[in-house]
């Protein structure tokens, strides 16, 4: 049961050889094929809220100029960020990250231990299984409960949620081994760390880059909620009380930030992905 | 003979449980806040026959499966629709890659303001999550579809709904039903979530709440350890039916 990146849109979304092959003009084309619906539904989105002048949808344009009050027009210093904007998004994104970087650390070593000791793994195996079906908001009562409100907690929800899909992706990478490749190791004689970093770990890598980026997405889903459920700082925060306030184009200024926000992540992990993992399509290829 | 692997399974789980229980009565934490887990786990049982426990399951039973199934007639569909028309896909991705990765918690502020019921709040959230890997993966099956047997079928005077029903939504069905167990597991998660933030007035979520705000740790933990059963449940049931109802399919996937 392992995620792998069939759910993903930018499979075989890529240029293909032979686009890249084609003229300017079929580029501009194809680029035209992909986006020219985004205009058409935010003018119409512009037009429709425009038209039911509804207090609880306001038009796209004015969420944008009212994001730029709130939070993007501090001075040039702070790089245009307000105080509102400093002291909630960077609160949010740093623990994003460091939630997500310790569900990486903590999901590669345990998964190939794991993956590489088969008695190891009938022990945890009944243990993970379960731990992994419980919902983790359902464990943020507990959380509180251990951490308190505040960092530590959301970090704690952040780490249980996403190290899942992380651990169990590098279990799956780690234990089928291409036999060739554990026998050159054996002739070769390389040493246990040598075996884990030529050969273990390279082998498992791209099912581990695909369970980073399931918990990436992951991650920022669980940033949002607990921080809806008890912060005092973060976008979530921010979301929840605009909403108090009745500043409905801030909420949806959140909402569209966090938009972003995924789209951004998940770009660039993609980016990284194509440049770290390069050696592995190019010797499928020749395969 | 007892498997070897069913042994170290269970050892595993009673050592981690003699742990836990070790550490809740060491005296290292205050058993109020942070029971011992033999507490947990009976109070758990005693949750079985308490009335107001089973109006909150069947509380978030009614939103989660309700949520999940408009999500599938609304996903399922629109991938058959994008995944057979090439041009419409290319032209909605765009839209679909900027409004999956939305949080769909963060639309329970929005949507407590336009719906005063209370299912109905729980339920669009959930619906919103859950609509994503179902249509991800029908399209995601449906362009996967092997063309020589489009092809064949096409030569021999079928026309395209004919292949769509013959060919393309068989070998899509596989796909169509990783998208729904995946579903499966978010709109518990959102479920859940959606309980805790929006309150209201059944569902497991409202019930730990409830538990929390009583200091009654034990209760809110038994609580928790039910979430688990649910989705362990729900996945179990999934995975056997997808063995049994794509027996012939060789997922390529590795997904089943």
């Amino acid at each position: 049961m392992t995620v792998t990146t069939v759910t993903d849109l930018h499979d075989g979304a890529g240029p293909s050889p032979a686009s890249a092959n084609g003229t300017v003009r079929h580029g501009l084309g194809s680029v035209i094929r992909r986006v020219w619906l985004v205009p058409i539904v935010i003018i119409a989105w512009e037009l429709g809220t425009r038209q039911a002048e509804s207090p609880f949808f306001p038009p796209p344009s004015r969420i944008l100029v009212h994001m730029h009050e709130l939070w993007f027009s501090g001075p040039a210093s702070a790089l245009y960020l307000t105080e509102e904007a400093s002291a909630n998004f960077l609160p949010s994104i740093g623990r994003l990250f460091s939630g997500w970087a310790l569900a990486c650390i903590l999901g590669i070593v345990l998964g190939i231990a794991l993956g590489r000791s088969r008695t190891l793994f009938d022990y945890v195996n009944p243990i993970f299984e379960f731990a992994r079906a419980i919902p983790p908001p359902a464990l943020i009562p507990l959380f509180i409960i251990i951490f308190k409100i505040g960092t530590p907690m959301q970090l704690a929800t952040i780490v249980y949620t996403v190290i899942w899909p992380i651990l169990i992706n590098t279990i799956d990478g780690a234990r089928y081994l291409d036999s060739l490749h554990s026998e050159t190791a054996q002739v070769f004689r390389l040493s246990r760390a040598q075996r884990f970093f030529r050969i273990i770990l390279p082998a498992a890598a791209p099912k581990i880059f695909a369970g980073m980026r399931v918990s990436l997405s992951m991650a920022v889903i669980l940033m949002v909620v607990s921080e809806l459920v008890g912060a005092l700082n973060g976008i979530g925060y921010l979301i929840q009380a605009k909403q108090q306030t009745l500043d409905l184009a801030g909420m949806w200024g959140g909402m569209v930030l966090l938009g972003l926000l995924g789209y951004v992540l998940n770009g660039t992990f993609l980016f990284v992905e194509r440049h770290v993992l390069s050696w592995h399509r190019q010797a499928r290829q020749t395969n | 003979m007892i498997n070897p692997r069913v042994v170290r399974g269970v050892v595993g789980a009673a050592g981690l449980l003699a742990v836990a229980e070790a550490l809740g009565r060491s005296g290292l934490v205050d058993p109020v806040l942070l029971p011992p887990i033999s507490t947990v786990l009976a109070a758990a049982f005693q949750l079985v026959v308490n009335p107001e426990f089973l109006a909150d399951i069947s509380g978030t039973l009614t939103v989660w499966g309700g949520g999940l199934l408009v999500a599938v007639l609304i996903a399922a569909p629109l991938g058959v629709l994008l995944g057979t028309l090439p041009a419409a896909e290319l032209a909605v991705r765009p839209l679909i890659e900027f409004l999956r990765p939305i949080p769909s918690v963060v639309l329970i502020p929005l949507v407590t303001l336009l719906m005063p019921w209370d299912h109905g709040i729980k339920g669009t959230v959930v619906v919103y999550a859950a609509v994503w890997p179902v249509l991800i993966n029908t399209m995601y099956g449906l362009r996967d579809v092997d063309p020589v047997a489009k092809d064949t079928l096409r030569s021999f005077g079928f026309g395209e709904l004919a292949i769509l029903r013959r060919v393309s939504l068989p070998s899509a069905a596989p796909f169509v039903f990783t998208g729904v167990r995946v579903a499966t597991a978010i709109a518990l998660i959102v479920t859940i979530s959606a309980e805790l933030l929006a309150g209201g007035a059944d569902g497991i979520g409202a019930f730990m709440i409830r538990a929390q705000s009583g200091l009654r740790t034990d209760i809110m933990l038994a609580a928790t350890v039910w979430t688990g059963i649910l989705g362990f449940a729900a996945n179990a049931v999934l995975v056997r039916a997808h063995r049994w109802a794509f027996r012939w399919h060789v997922t390529k996937a590795g997904g089943a």
